[in-house]
């Protein structure tokens, strides 16, 4: 009988031990940190998405899906449903720069997209990270169908929408790139004479 | 005989080091490294730091031969391979980095703000990485052996895990986005996978190190720094409870294995 009331005390305080430590980390990163140019103390603090995926192991399936319905809803189409008018020559210097929004930058200069921190593009270049997926061929590989161009499109702007807990910035939603700079990376991955597809 | 060897060390590292390196220099930079392991200029940083060691500064006109570093007062061999480890005199748990403030404060009475505040590579701070330099090559060739009994390093291994997994920021990262799996790559910078004892070990035990890029000695605290700068967090403050939580979690899980203090990296 004893037993039956020890058990969900213990659980009771495992739970809260939990609910502890979380609160202990959220102040821990608030107290440890001060502003800094343009990195502000709001960059301590997590929205949903961060907080779900702020553990070794992903939400479950109910959560993932959720908080991905969420992020989807984030992503701004292009008004005229045209995904075109890019430049791949912009494209890849977006790709290539990883510059922007440390507290030694600032506002006014355009961020990179730093792309080719995680990803394989163009073949010939060999500094290219592992961290996602290679994407040389992008659309020699998928194709241009209206659905791989939306999805890409969404990729770019709200990679959480696809995977709560993806790795990628969610580069249109955080404000990391320009509507117009997106367009370019678009042109970078899909037009034939862009050197990702060569 | 031997400071002519290790300027001429330096001067190749500089000389290779300025123009941009290409991929191919980055991926072959492991044999560089070999290389240079005999006259590592951090060499330098350590015999500045050996003097200041000994030399009489700050109000108290104090050396700092009397700072206990965990193994006693003025044992320096073997005790950054230790650290971080509480210490009950402050009842804190410290890195090497914090400690030496605390001997700093309480031997020579010099203000501690003027490193936490401070700019790398300027002053005081530039006093803390000779220092560092000094003390971390006294435990050359020993393995990584924090001893984790005490409750506040438990806390602060639990704390540092959590701090590791922390997604914030403009972009989403936290220390795993880029340190949680075997093999990966930053365009041509391999990433140690830190949740794991040989990456953690691999990341804890090669620094502080020489950075041929910049020609700097960058401790831990400065890696640390800049890691979150890249991870587009606001600024960590120097010492604070997460840099020495980070720095427990990752001693803790490389413990027992090799390190190669004080380190060479591009």
């Amino acid at each position: 009988m004893k037993k039956l009331f020890i058990a969900p005390m213990a659980l009771c305080a495992s739970v809260a031990v939990a609910a502890d430590l979380e609160s202990r980390v959220e102040e821990l990163m608030l107290k440890s940190f001060k502003e800094s140019g343009i990195a502000k103390l709001d960059r301590q603090v997590r929205d949903d998405v961060q907080k779900a995926c702020s553990s070794p192991t992903q939400p479950d399936a109910e959560t993932m899906k959720r908080l991905e319905a969420a992020e989807m809803a984030k992503i701004q189409w292009p008004a005229d449903g045209n995904y075109t008018g890019g430049d791949w020559k912009e494209g890849a210097k977006i790709a290539i720069s990883g510059r922007g929004l440390t507290w030694r930058d600032d506002l006014a200069s355009a961020n990179g997209g730093g792309c080719y921190n995680c990803h394989a593009m163009d073949p010939k270049e060999v500094s290219a990270g592992t961290i996602g997926p290679s994407l040389v061929g992008y659309a020699k590989v998928r194709g241009n169908s209206d659905e791989v161009v939306k999805y890409t499109w969404g990729k770019l702007w709200n990679a959480k929408a696809y995977n709560a807990c993806s790795n990628m910035p969610r580069n249109g939603y955080g404000g990391i790139l320009t509507e117009t700079q997106i367009r370019h990376v678009m042109a970078y991955l899909f037009d034939p004479e862009s050197p990702v597809n060569k | 005989m031997k400071r002519t060897l290790l300027a001429t060390a330096a001067g190749v590292a500089i000389a290779l080091a300025s123009p941009a390196a290409t991929a191919d220099e980055e991926l072959n930079f492991d044999a560089y490294r070999q290389m240079l392991a005999d006259g590592n200029p951090a060499e330098l940083y350590e015999m500045e730091g050996e003097e200041l060691w000994k030399t009489a500064r700050g109000p108290k006109n104090a050396t700092l031969e009397q700072c206990n570093l965990g193994l006693g007062p003025g044992v320096v061999d073997g005790a950054a391979a230790q650290m971080p480890r509480y210490f009950e005199d402050t009842g804190k748990v410290q890195d090497l980095e914090s400690r030496l403030l605390t001997c700093m404060e309480t031997l020579q009475g010099i203000d501690p703000k003027l490193v936490i505040d401070g700019k790398f590579g300027r002053g005081e701070v530039k006093v803390m990485e000779a220092l560092v330099a000094y003390v971390v090559t006294h435990s050359k060739g020993k393995p990584i052996a924090v001893d984790m009994s005490h409750p506040k390093m438990k806390d602060m291994y639990e704390l540092g895990e959590k701090v590791f997994f922390y997604r914030t920021g403009v972009m989403d990262f936290s220390c795993a986005t880029c340190h949680n799996d075997d093999g990966k790559r930053i365009r041509a910078t391999e990433l140690p996978n830190i949740t794991k004892p040989a990456g953690a070990a691999a990341g804890w035990g090669s620094w502080p190190a020489y950075r041929l890029s910049n020609s700097q000695f960058w401790t831990m605290q400065h890696r640390l720094w800049d890691c979150f700068r890249q991870q587009r967090t606001a600024e960590p403050i120097y010492a604070s409870d997460v840099t020495i939580a980070l720095s427990v979690f990752m001693a803790g899980k490389g413990n027992g294995a090799k390190a190669v203090w004080p380190g060479v990296k591009r």
